[in-house]
């Protein structure tokens, strides 16, 4: 019987506009010929022109699996059928290791951190099956300032190889607090077509709430979190009002995912540190908290006009900030003037867009931004797509879901009191107005 | 090492230390000073001399002429310096084996020092050296390290074994390592589990065959319990390792999915797709009316939607496996269309992926919305994308009915748009909407015509010229358009020429008053000023049939078109149960079998989806014999293989240029091609004697040698003499079936297998011919047949030697035996074959006469004869008659004779003869004839007596063959 192998040899290389250059590999297995790197830029390179890229390029028998970050790009290389989710969940791991290890992943901190680097790809990952990937723990013994540290490195952390591979043992706080953030972001597709609905009407929507968690907690406390679950409730048979249900939920390594499943408890031993606990998906329909309707009116050979109004749809206490509505307009566009009912509207040439910028937009309340920009009179012929217009904007204290965090509990067996903080904020996730006026 | 020096140039260092310092050096004799600098007494000089060596290696310079120097340097507590030690010896330990030796001592004094830190480093480069002289040196180390107290260097030890046995696996194996890793399953520890068991997975991978998992239900509880405790990429091995084991029923099948299902909750979603790979493979041998099963599916379809939320690359991944999931079992995602939708900003390969499962998951319930997004998306600047959205249009109106005419109005907004690609894709696609729905939307064929000018692309001209003629009576000027098309004619592509041809034959053929000249000029066009073989050839055969047969040449070209399928570029369900074997993996990204792209796992067994048991009942092995009679062949037919596939390549080499983005259009040129010329009755006249089959374009290459033959062949026996090459000179003796097409090419990725049954010195044969009509060699041919009724069975392997080349055929016997596994087939002369070859396993069924069976030793005495006439129940006799026999008695007789089937007595009574006759049966069965001849009377009348009734059938069918060839 044969089995889909995990193993590859990722090789990491440089890419900018004047050197092609290897910045750093590591062969792993010693299956694939290092040379074979060479066949990938030209393979790349084809396939950019041909507007068809593909995170997966294949040589040969030789198959190179990419990610790109900022200048960079992450290859992996292999000959064999390996597992491709495994290999790209690893190189997005790889460039978080070295973000956190070096703030920033580039050709200069690679560079300037080489010995480093080539120590943590050795922990990183052992003959094509990655080990190590949790940079907390690593930094506990593979330091970037090495000569200092001599003594302390000659001990490997039990946490490595532990059960509890993500918390070290003995951390101490004088005062024990855990705070914790709901983020909910909005994704969201609104349709003004006259052909549907001249009203608009939402396409599709969803929403995405991550609970990030920053612990300051003292040995290795046991954590209970309670949400107003609806599958929770159900299942103990108590009903206290609002309840939310999760269409699918994520959790970080450290929850223990069979106690999940059998009685939704979400118990777990905390990443010392900021960490992002989990993951929610939510299938509702989602009123548009900010609702925005758009004229633009393009008159050939001479200009275009713009009325683009927003109303907020959230109870009147509360407040989105940084409200910013993205408005595209023709490539061609000049001379833009605008008119604004409240903040400040301004024209970015380099990426087409109109950006109308509103500090406070409190709920219920309406605004409008008109805009008008010449055309030239010899027209682009080049075919321009029809992008969205698209909204951000974040609102605290409030989750559009309703989800609520009911309870927190800490155990530690040292018995300290700690305190949890909760925090909520609902945001703009993918949040598009799509005209077809 | 000119960035590097420009780099450090342009950057201010302040304070900090950087290694970026150790790439500036790069002037002439810099060796010689690394040299000394290596051989310092100064510990901090040292260190840093290495740093630079290190620095020269990384950005690719040779620096292996200071091996001496740098491997006197691995001696020390310095780790950070023995880890670059170790880095170069990994890098130059194989261009110097020789001075490699050098540094075992210190592996070997390494692998026992008091930090475990130093301990794995030593045993994980130990294994990085590939040098053979050093491994043997390493077993002792390696030993003590797998028995180590820190599970640090235990996990690390074990990965070592697969590193070894890449290198040398004899040695491995003698040296019992392989027990020692499996004893690690059972570690205290996790990640030392989790990584025995990657590397236990790795090593049974180059050998197929083993055991080495020795997965039974204790070992995968032991992994279910770890799956709990290890990092997240312990889990991937350790699911990935659970999806290779076969339950032994459906109560552990649950179980284990039970156990599994948490983990669809985990945020790494590679985790989470080896989870769905285990769940959907063990969910096959579930009840589909459990409450658990259905319970699994709702529980499969939020983490799948999630994963569209991930990183794009890993999103890719996920789409591609969707794809299959879909195929495999649509109602997980039945009502999830809508997270399908295509963003603005998704990178392109998502948008065509997302297209696709668009497409699949299209149905009567949300089909407004779908064409809605479609024409949006066909507004959009990315050709590629905007012809795939056009594209799709046309698939929705040929799989969801209702939703025909929307899409027809909404291609035809399209076409107003006047924007190039956009009316070509949509003439393509209306082309095939015509074939789904013959006269239902001539209406829009005038506004087609509008656009004949700005057609450019061979696909759309050759489209528009089919629709032509195809509607050649309902477009007044269909001969000016035509016309105007035959101007260029060599100018064209083969595909459009072969359509301008049948198109004007169709047009002649309606309106044959006014388009004389016109099919007589593309008659010669296509004849004489040609080089291409197969336009001639078609052109030949259009001449010779206008020519001879009017009437007929009306039956064949202007025949009714069989209706194209529904849906279209599914993958074949033998694949497609492997992939899903294979989610996560690069096959599931490729849609191809592992063994298709990686080398050296030709030998290795496909997967295979378990079969399905009812509660209780045991597994049986599901071996090949047995999935012969499963489901695969029964929906095979209706597939049209989807490009990237051999075989899509072939048939579309001439017809259709090869297209950059998604599938072929639901009908290829080689369909039209096919269908249009052999359409009706011509292709059973092709197909059974010239043994091409119908559906393959290469059909024709076998016409060029008819051709010149038929051409002076007399007139007077029409057609059917023209293209009748059998009864020409049969030999005697036994009867021989003509070779007929068991499998065609199209449904076997490219390997065509006809063949027929004999008869010779008292052996039965199975004679094969094995056609490679793909691109590749096949290689590693195998053959099995299901149990049958008779116990027929390979008597030895399959004898194909040579790999077999594109385009070359083998001619293969292959004596088989009666003492095979026995089971009442229906007919009972049916034989289910299974065949293998390196791309896959195929299965066909094929029927043999049954006069194969019958043995030599079967004249029966004549008392005997009588005795048992008598005996056999009257109930059992049956009475059959054979018409058109021109044959006398005797004539009949030696000819039956050759067949083992002999005269024992003849009587005549009245002018009528009567023959007795006895056959025997390869299992012992009698069967006894009386065949009644009557001069002057072409009917023979047949009466058979056996004891087994049910076999008369298939005898009298041997009595036809053999008395009519």
């Amino acid at each position: 019987m044969s089995t889909s192998s995990v193993t590859f040899d990722p090789y990491w290389l440089l890419f900018s506009p004047l050197t092609l250059q290897v910045l750093i590999c590591r062969n792993y297995k010693g299956d694939v010929d290092m040379a074979e790197i060479d066949h990938f830029l030209p393979l790349l390179m084809t396939q950019e022109e041909e507007g068809l890229t593909c995170p997966i390029m294949s040589h040969g028998n030789v198959h190179f699996l990419w990610i790109k970050h900022t200048n960079l790009y992450l290859v992996a290389t292999t000959n064999k059928n390996s597992n491709a989710s495994l290999v790209y969940a690893f190189l997005y791991k790889v460039v978080e290791v070295f973000t956190e290890y070096f703030t920033e992943l580039e050709e200069e901190s690679i560079q300037d951190n080489f010995v480093v680097v080539y120590e943590l790809l050795d922990e990183l990952m052992d003959f094509g099956f990655p080990q190590t990937t949790d940079s907390k723990i690593l930094q506990e013994y593979i330091t970037q300032e090495g000569t200092k540290l001599e003594v302390a490195k000659t001990k490997v952390p039990t946490t490595v190889t532990n059960a509890v591979s993500w918390r070290s043992e003995g951390i101490k706080y004088k005062k024990n607090e855990v705070f914790i953030d709901v983020i909910e972001s909005i994704n969201l597709l609104l349709l003004f077509s006259p052909a549907v609905n001249a009203n608009g009407s939402v396409m599709s929507s969803d929403i995405v709430g991550t609970v990030k968690l920053k612990t300051m907690l003292s040995g290795m406390p046991e954590l209970r979190l309670g949400l107003n679950d609806r599958a929770l409730f159900a299942l103990t048979g108590r009903d206290k009002g609002k309840t939310v249900t999760m269409e699918d939920v994520k959790f970080h390594q450290c929850v223990r995912l069979s106690r999940f499943e059998s009685d939704r408890t979400i118990s777990f031993i905390p990443p010392d540190g900021e960490s992002e606990l989990m993951s929610y998906r939510i299938n509702t329909h989602v009123k548009p908290l900010i609702w925005i309707e758009s004229v633009i009116e393009k008159f050939s050979h001479s200009r275009v006009e713009i009325m683009v109004k927003a109303k907020g749809q959230f109870k009147k206490q509360s407040v989105a900030n940084n409200v910013e509505v993205r408005v595209p307009v023709p490539s061609d566009a000049d001379s833009p003037k605008f008119k604004t009912s409240t903040g400040h509207a301004k024209y970015v040439p380099e990426k087409n867009l109109a950006v109308w910028t509103i500090k406070s937009f409190p709920g219920g309340k309406e605004f409008l931004m008109r805009a008008s920009f010449g055309l030239p009179s010899v027209e682009n012929d080049e075919m321009e797509g029809k992008p969205p217009i698209t909204v951000n904007f974040e609102i605290p204290y409030f989750t559009v879901s309703g989800i609520q965090v009911r309870y927190m509990k800490i155990i530690e067996k040292s018995g300290y009191q700690a305190l949890p903080w909760v925090r909520y904020i609902t945001q703009s996730g993918d949040y598009q107005l799509r005209s077809n006026f | 090492m000119e960035w590097a020096n420009q780099l450090c140039e342009n950057r201010q260092f302040g304070s900090k230390m950087t290694d970026s310092k150790y790439f500036t050096t790069t002037k002439k004799g810099e060796i010689f000073e690394l040299k000394a600098e290596l051989n310092s007494d100064k510990k901090e000089k040292k260190k840093e001399a290495v740093k630079k060596v290190i620095a020269s290696m990384t950005v690719g310079k040779d620096v292996s002429a200071l091996f001496p120097d740098v491997v006197n340097c691995m001696q020390t507590d310095n780790l950070e310096l023995k880890k670059l030690v170790y880095l170069y010896l990994m890098n130059y330990a194989k261009s110097q084996p020789d001075m490699a030796i050098m540094a075992v001592n210190t592996f070997v004094k390494d692998c026992e020092d008091a930090n475990p830190l130093i301990r794995a480093l030593a045993v994980r480069t130990m294994g990085c050296i590939r040098v053979d002289k050093i491994t043997e040196y390493l077993c002792e180390p390696l030993r003590k390290c797998l028995k180590d107290e820190d599970p640090y260097v235990r996990k690390t030890a074990a990965v070592c074994v697969a590193k070894l046995h890449d290198i040398n696996a004899q040695l491995v194996e003698d040296q019992g390592f392989l027990d020692t890793l499996k004893d690690l399953i059972s570690d205290s520890n996790p990640m030392v589990v989790a990584n025995a068991v990657a590397a236990l997975s790795e090593i049974a991978e180059s050998h197929p065959n083993s055991n080495l998992l020795d997965l039974n239900p204790q070992s995968i509880n032991k992994l279910l319990t770890a799956l709990n405790e290890c990092t997240e990429w312990g889990q991937i091995f350790i699911l990935d390792c659970l999806a290779n084991y076969t339950p032994r029923d459906d109560r552990e099948s649950q179980s284990i999915c039970e156990r599994v299902t948490p983990r669809l909750s985990h945020a790494n979603s590679a985790v989470v797709l080896s989870a769905v790979k285990v769940l959907m493979k063990f969910m096959e041998m579930l009840p589909k009316d459990l409450d658990y099963y259905s319970t699994l599916l709702k529980k499969l379809a939020p983490p799948l939607v999630t994963l569209l939320s991930a990183e794009p690359e890993l999103q890719y991944v996920a789409l591609r496996n969707i794809n299959l999931i879909v195929q495999k079992r649509p109602e997980i995602l039945k009502h999830e269309m809508k997270v399908f939708f295509v963003k603005y900003n998704d990178p392109i390969y998502v948008k065509l992926e997302k297209l696709d499962i668009m497409i699949r998951l299209a149905s009567q319930a949300n089909i407004a919305q779908v064409l809605a997004e479609l024409k949006e998306y066909a507004t959009e600047v990315d050709v590629d994308f905007v012809r795939k959205a056009v594209r799709a249009i046309g698939r929705c109106a040929i799989k969801v009915e209702q939703s025909a005419e929307r899409c027809v109005s909404t291609l035809l907004d399209l076409i107003q748009t006047k924007v190039n690609y956009v009316v070509q894709e949509a003439i393509v696609v209306i082309k095939d909407i015509f074939r789904k729905y013959p006269n239902k939307y001539e209406s829009v064929i005038a506004t087609l015509c509008e656009n004949l000018d700005s057609l450019d692309e061979p696909e759309a001209r050759a489209a528009m010229i089919w629709i032509v003629g195809e509607y050649a009576e309902r477009i007044d000027n269909a001969d000016e358009l035509l016309e105007s098309f035959l101007e260029g004619f060599h100018d064209e592509s083969t595909q459009v020429q072969l359509q301008l041809l049948t198109a004007i034959v169709k047009l002649f053929l309606k309106k044959p008053t006014e388009t004389q000249e016109l099919v007589q000029q593309v008659l010669s066009l296509a004849t004489q000023d040609s080089d291409n073989p197969d336009l001639r050839d078609r052109g030949y055969i259009y001449w010779r049939l206008l020519s001879t047969d009017p009437v007929a040449a009306k039956e064949v070209v202007l025949a009714e078109k069989p209706l194209i399928s529904e849906e279209t570029d599914l993958i074949e369900p033998t694949l497609l149960e492997e992939l899903i074997c294979h989610i996560g993996t690069l096959a599931s990204v490729y849609h191809k079998p592992p063994s298709a792209f990686v080398e050296g796992s030709r030998g290795v067994m496909h997967k295979r989806l378990p079969a399905r048991t009812g509660s209780g009942e045991s597994t049986e092995s599901p071996d090949v014999g047995t999935a012969a009679g499963g489901s695969a062949p029964e929906a095979a037919p209706s597939i049209i293989p989807s490009q990237g596939d051999l075989l899509g390549d072939l048939l579309n080499l001439d017809m259709a240029p090869p297209t950059t983005s998604g599938p072929p259009p639901p009908t290829t040129g080689m369909q039209m091609g096919g269908m249009d010329l052999l359409g009706g009755g011509l292709d059973s006249l092709l197909g059974g004697d010239i043994g091409g089959s119908p559906a393959m374009g290469a059909g024709f290459g076998a016409a060029p040698a008819v051709m010149p033959a038929s051409l002076n062949a007399p007139v007077g026996g029409g057609l059917g003499d023209l293209f009748d090459l059998g009864g020409v000179g049969m030999p005697m003796g036994a009867y021989i079936p003509p070779k007929i097409v068991w499998l065609p090419a199209m449904k076997a990725k490219g390997l065509e297998i006809s063949g027929t049954f004999a008869r010779r010195a008292g052996v039965i044969q199975m004679e094969l011919i094995l056609t490679n009509k793909a691109m590749s060699v096949m290689t590693d041919f195998a053959i099995q047949f299901n149990r049958n009724s008779f116990g027929l069975a390979p008597a030895g392997p399959l004898q194909v030697l040579t790999p077999l080349g594109p385009n070359q055929t083998i001619e293969v016997s292959l004596p088989l035996s009666t003492v095979g596994p026995v089971m009442k087939m229906d007919p009972l002369n049916n034989l289910q074959v299974a065949v293998k070859n390196n791309i896959d396993v195929f299965y066909f069924s094929c029927q043999y006469p049954i006069s194969m069976l019958f043995v030599e030793d079967g004249k029966m005495e004549r008392q005997v004869f009588l005795a048992t006439w008598k005996d056999i129940p009257n109930d059992n006799e049956s009475q059959f008659q054979i018409k058109d026999c021109h044959l006398n008695s005797d004539a009949a007789s030696s000819k039956l004779q050759g067949s083992n089937i002999f005269t024992i007595a003849k009587r005549t009574v009245e002018g009528q003869d009567m023959l007795y006759m006895s056959i025997k049966l390869s299992n012992g069965i009698w069967v006894l004839a009386e065949l009644r001849v009557q001069a002057g009377n072409s009917n023979y009348t047949i009466s058979l007596k056996c004891r087994a009734p049910e076999v008369s059938q298939c005898v009298f069918q041997c009595y036809e063959a053999v008395l009519k060839n």
